[in-house]
């Protein structure tokens, strides 16, 4: 009579089968992804906006030659523009041709690429706000950071 | 992954909204925004079903126990590797990962490795040649021995400053 008890709890789990367990995976999936759907098109929409109103012709005209201000600037430009990351290359290297100190064009790349302003309130909703605003705001920091030390250290081996 | 559905859905209608006001004042920016969406969108598809995938792979194969001991607080040098690694491979926006992040954070991933994969994605392997172009070459062993380093850092400060 005993091994007619139907089993229950972490033994039933145990004993299902391969399409129960797939289906099961799918269906987890499949409802985390309809959660995130909604916030993924906002950001893409965002980010499209910010493409076609910032002309690329605007990051050259905003830094003017500081050496201090001019990092900061790199960082918070960088933070806010949105796009593949190719585009900061190219935009930096143009920047480097036009005499915008390396500093900045550093911290411009890094804050590209590590930080996300327009991405910020997605960010926020999937991974929480506290996570999000602090990740970033050290990410800015860094990317200015990283910049320094950068170019500290090009200037020390190779002056 | 739990997320507040109608703050999603004020956040989508709010962007719907500011471009039907787009298209009322200037219907020549608008449809160049529309347009860039649709060219975006059509880049993000198949990382997303990439995403997907992976998604559908880890909560078929990997117990939450196992995540936890693979990204979770005793992972150590292991999880560190995983999310360090896992953020330099991943392609596509980031914003794209962030599902696939919250599921893993659900699962016990610590937050300096979700921290420690997203500023690893600064460093992008098939665009060092671009940087070499534009930069040279010390510069881009620099630049990126910096960002992994940093993406470390990064992880801890963001874990510590979180922690309530």
């Amino acid at each position: 009579m005993k091994n007619e008890r139907p089993r229950e709890g972490k033994a039933r789990v145990e004993e299902d089968t391969k399409p129960q367990k797939i289906t099961a995976s799918l269906n987890k999936t499949a409802t985390s992804f309809a959660q995130v759907f909604p916030i993924l098109i906002g950001v893409m929409l965002l980010i499209s906006l910010i493409l076609v109103l910032v002309p690329q012709s605007f990051y050259g005209a905003v830094f003017t030659g500081d050496e201090i201000f001019d990092p900061l600037v790199g960082a918070l430009i960088g933070s806010v523009a949105a796009g593949n990351p190719i585009t900061s290359y190219i935009i930096g290297g143009e920047l480097l041709d036009r005499g915008v100190s390396l500093l900045a064009v550093t911290a411009f790349i890094a804050a590209w690429v590590t930080v996300g302003i327009a991405q910020l309130p997605a960010e926020g909703m999937v991974l929480g706000k506290r996570f999000a605003l602090i990740r970033n705001v050290i990410s800015f920091l860094s990317a200015v950071l990283v910049a320094i030390l950068t170019s500290l250290t090009l200037e020390l081996i190779w002056p | 992954m739990t997320i507040r559905n109608p703050t999603a859905k004020h956040f989508l209608a709010l962007l719907t909204a500011i471009y039907l006001g787009l298209a009322a004042v200037d219907f020549d920016i608008f449809l160049r925004a529309i347009s860039v969406f649709t060219k975006l969108l059509s880049n993000v598809l198949p990382i997303l079903a990439l995403v997907l995938l992976i998604m559908s792979l880890l909560n078929l194969k990997i117990k939450p126990r196992i995540a936890k001991r693979m990204l979770g607080k005793g992972s150590g040098l292991k999880g560190w590797t995983f999310a360090v690694v896992g953020g330099i491979l991943s392609s596509g926006p980031v914003y794209v990962w962030y599902p696939l992040l919250a599921d893993l954070r659900e699962e016990g991933m610590r937050d300096s490795l979700v921290a420690a994969f997203m500023y690893a994605r600064a460093i992008k392997i098939p665009m060092i040649p671009l940087l070499v172009y534009y930069f040279g070459w010390n510069f881009t062993l620099l630049f990126t021995l910096y960002l992994l380093i940093f993406s470390v850092l990064n992880g801890l400060l963001v874990e510590r400053l979180t922690e309530r």
